[in-house]
């Protein structure tokens, strides 16, 4: 059984972190430069995280796929960024960023973390102002702000529908700069293949360098992954193509805590699957429902071109079941509203597995100029993908998976329960509980980078001792033996199938049993058919081209090697939680109007996986979340 | 959904190379294709083909595949992105291609971009321009509030057109002298644009324009093939800007 202690401080909510922060340990100026940094990632997290260690003084390596750090996935978050500012005066605070966040989060996440979260939100505006972030502004030079789901008040922050990217830009402008000055050694078209512990502390890692094919070991006295999320397990998801788990996996594997592995978010609105081609899906932000409405036809099989099915025949069903929010509902809602409709036989399109989402109503409204100012990269993405013109014919847009809330378990330090591996962003379990709020990962990204891990990494690296190691110390050569001899394996196996097709399979199977709806029967058949998946790609999976080039195809072999193990224990994760809450919706859960009914009384805890060896079932530790603020109350948004 | 999807069989003609080696092209036929694939779906189908033959697969960049990592680098037919307009290869969809077309594919071309396989190029160059001075110096922490720097909307907005580069490099494949001008004047123009930007703005231009040059890219003879070219409509009007910023930080050094 692990030993989990999430060093949450005492003292009230608000002064938590500012009393932790006077009582974590220093390193001193002259010192910081003696310590070597990893950094594994480029998005947010590990960009923001790179720059602001490198600017103390800390030694920095930092590692990406990409042959960019400006490439990592970050880059393509459309809509916003969260922050308790209250420019336009309309009653948010911090307490309600916090508030929002927690409920949104289906109450299943910390209270400290999230507090500490929405405090600094403000200081990540003001950053990112200062670097030269082009945000949106209105005539008389101010920050302009828009809504997002699941909140009542304008606190999202935007940069047209590219605030992802001019976010990301601005850390990796940061980064470049310690580049420059040579406090930060850049290592692109690296793979993390090992995690590397030394007297059990992480010490450093092993990559593959994605050009050459060399299996090169990097030591340090602290390991940082801010690797992103895991949705590429199913395939088919918003990711990025290259998106994987593989540095978090190996993490899990070396002891590392999984937390909630089954929190996984569906997002509402996507270009719909267009056929079996289909390599990836598009977000079309969730910032489109400020002012488009979703709807579907009132009766089934009404296949009338929307623009001829009058008002009296539409069901705009997110305004009628939630007239308080209506289409900013938060995304596990909308997700499972536009199943339901779906399910029911309402859906449109030439598959039905689609809704609309119109822009007829702010176009008579506003003109269509002030869309195209609001949306307009959004609008031409979506006509390159379907050939339709949304100004005229309203979106088609189903869910997809986009983002996951579980990933790594950390303490309140963002440190895993492996000493000295810290784990940030997407990457890390921490703030988002069973569902995210539109516009809140970014806001967590920035956070754990710029305003977190510098303060909690000095308070480990000054309070361990750690003996001195270099790349040829035992523990590093295994680790590369162990890389080299998987890599090995899969270019000898010379099967029949491809890694797509076998990645394919286990898409199928973990949308169809553990995704937007989940239940005891179907997630006691994923764990069935996913292993013997995985038996089959390690028998009979195809992986060609050499091991001394550049080899994309290698790349994505260990990539879905890693996910076949991984959904496994999502769909374990998922059977184990026999309540709904947020994202996670176990049909046997349910309320009579088919929400999500949660169950504090089993299950008001975070499910925290340790791995224990291959073929042997992994063990879970309970972390109980305690609520002292919040009343836990029935998450209702009608 | 489009309602005029149909199949087309084409021949794709792609540039295949090896480090250190000379490449060449080689001719792959591509069967089926649905006209709603992109055009990195229809490079999907066929390496699924060389896979299943036991052949080495077309080795090309690619992420996001919604036309904003910037990692894409085709030219197809002799443009860099293909044939559309402010149109990433990743967003380019087969629809715009026609029956038993034949398509040529080759790497983004520069002597600053060398080839590491087939289609994939190292692109590195524009990391180091921007760390000689593609930003603004401002550690972290303790940053004024952010509505204490208004910026008139109409800079905000220059600024953002600016900084929507993708650095994808498809300026530097399309220019004649494989200049990287487009790519280096969109970063000095959002942030001569902005105050935030003003204290360092000529040292920035020189820094940059310095690097560029380290780097071995071309002079820039205003073709505008660049713009021509560029996914995301950055326009000559930032080369117009950096070369005023280029000659004012020229003829104001303080030696």
């Amino acid at each position: 059984m692990l030993k989990l202690n999430s060093k949450i401080p005492g003292g009230p909510l608000e002064q938590k972190w500012e009393t932790h922060k006077f009582n974590l340990k220093l390193v001193n100026p002259a010192n910081k430069r003696k310590y070597t940094v990893i950094v594994v990632g480029t998005g947010l997290a590990g960009a923001s995280a790179s720059a602001s260690l490198a600017e103390m003084g800390y030694q920095v390596k930092a590692f990406c796929f990409q042959d960019s750090p400006r490439r990592a996935h970050s880059i393509a978050a459309q809509g916003g960024i969260n922050a308790a500012k209250n420019y336009p005066n309309d009653g948010d605070s911090v307490y309600r960023l916090f508030y929002d966040t927690i409920k949104g989060g289906d109450f299943r996440a910390r209270e400290a973390n999230v507090y500490r979260l929405a405090q600094v939100s403000n200081n990540i505006i003001d950053q990112c102002v200062a670097q030269g972030v082009p945000f949106a502004r209105e005539y008389g030079g101010l920050l302009d702000n828009r809504s997002f789901g699941g909140a009542q008040v304008s606190r999202t922050f935007y940069a047209r529908g590219q605030t992802g990217q001019q976010l990301l830009l601005g850390a990796y402008s940061a980064m470049m700069r310690q580049v420059g000055l040579g406090a930060i050694q850049m290592f692109n078209r690296r793979e993390m293949l090992e995690l590397v512990l030394v007297d059990g502390a992480a010490r450093g890692i092993v990559t593959r360098n994605l050009m050459t094919g060399q299996i090169e070991s990097h030591v340090a006295d602290a390991v940082v992954l801010a690797t992103g999320g895991y949705g590429n397990v199913f395939y088919l998801s918003t990711n990025a193509k290259g998106s994987n788990a593989t540095a978090v996996w190996k993490a899990y594997k070396k002891g590392a805590a999984f937390a909630n592995p089954c929190f996984t978010q569906i997002h509402p609105t996507c270009i719909p699957v267009s056929g079996d081609h289909q390599s990836k899906l598009t977000l079309m932000s969730e910032s489109l429902r400020n002012d488009g409405r979703v709807w579907v036809p009132k009766k089934q099989g009404d296949n009338r071109p929307p623009s001829q099915i009058p008002n009296e025949d539409r069901d705009y069903y997110l305004e009628r079941v939630y007239p308080s929010f209506g289409n900013l509902a938060p995304r596990d809602v909308s997700s499972r509203q536009a199943k339901f409709r779906c399910d029911e036989g309402r859906g449109v399109g030439e598959s039905k597995m689609a809704v609309y989402l119109d822009f007829r109503d702010a176009i008579q409204r506003l003109g269509k100029d002030k869309i195209a100012e609001r949306y307009g990269n959004l609008f031409q993405m979506y006509e390159k993908i379907t050939d339709e013109n949304p100004y005229e014919v309203p979106m088609r847009i189903y869910p997809a998976v986009h983002y996951t809330m579980g990933g790594l378990w950390v303490d309140y330090n963002l440190m895993s329960n492996i000493p000295g591996l810290h784990v940030l962003g997407e990457a890390n379990f921490s703030d988002h509980g069973a569902n995210r709020l539109g516009a809140s990962a970014l806001m967590q990204g920035l956070a754990d980078g710029y305003f977190v891990i510098p303060y909690t990494i000095g308070d480990y690296l000054a309070g361990s001792k750690l003996p001195k190691v270099d790349a040829t110390h035992d523990a590093f050569r295994a680790a590369e033996a162990e890389a080299t001899g998987r890599l090995t394996k899969l270019l000898s196996i010379k099967g029949g199938k491809t890694v797509d097709e076998l990645h394919r399979e286990l898409g199928k199977i973990m949308w169809d049993h553990v995704g937007m709806s989940r239940n005891e029967a179907g997630l006691k058949k994923a764990l069935e058919l996913i292993p013997r998946v995985r038996e089959e790609f390690w028998n009979n999976v195809k992986v060609s081209g050499e091991p001394n080039l550049m080899n994309p195809e290698l790349e994505k072999a260990g990539r879905v090697a890693d996910f076949l193990e991984l959904g496994e224990l999502m769909a374990r994760d998922a059977l184990e939680r026999k309540e709904s809450c947020g994202g996670h919706f176990r049909e046997e859960s349910q309320t009579e109007d088919n929400e999500a009914k949660r169950d504090d009384a089993n299950f008001c805890y975070v499910a925290a996986w340790e791995y224990k060896g291959d073929g042997k079932a992994p063990e879970m530790t309970k972390e109980t979340l305690e609520f002292e603020r919040i009343h836990l109350a029935t998450r209702s948004y009608k | 959904m489009s309602t005029t999807h149909k199949s087309l069989n084409l021949t794709l003609k792609v540039w295949r190379q090896k480090p250190g080696a000379p490449g060449r092209f080689v001719t792959y036929p591509a069967r089926n294709i649905s006209t709603d694939m992109s055009f990195l779906e229809m490079m999907d189908v066929v390496n699924q083909d060389l896979i299943k033959k036991g052949d080495d697969p077309i080795a090309f960049d690619h992420d996001c595949r919604e036309g904003i990592c910037g990692s894409c680098s085709m030219t197809i037919n002799g443009n860099p992105h293909g044939p559309d307009r402010e149109t990433a290869t990743c967003q380019l969809h087969m629809r715009r291609f026609t029956e038993g077309e034949t398509i040529t594919v080759e790497p983004f071309r520069a002597r600053s971009f060398p080839v590491i396989k087939d289609l994939a190029v190292d692109r590195a160059a524009l990391d180091r321009i921007m760390a000689a001075g593609g930003f603004v110096s401002v550690s972290t922490g303790n940053a004024q509030d952010a509505n204490n720097i208004p910026v008139a909307k109409e800079n905000a907005d220059l600024a953002f057109d600016a900084a929507a580069c993708i650095g994808c490099g498809a300026c530097v494949a399309a220019c004649k002298n494989a200049s990287a001008m487009l790519f280096v004047s969109a970063k000095i123009s959002q942030l001569a644009l902005l105050p935030q930007g003003q204290v360092e703005r000529e040292r920035r231009a020189r820094n940059m324009i310095a690097q560029m040059d380290k780097e071995k890219f071309g002079n820039c003879t205003n073709t505008g093939a660049c713009e021509a070219a560029c996914p995301k409509g950055i326009t000559m009007e930032n080369m117009a800007r950096t070369y005023r910023e280029f000659l004012k930080a020229e003829l104001s050094k303080r030696h």
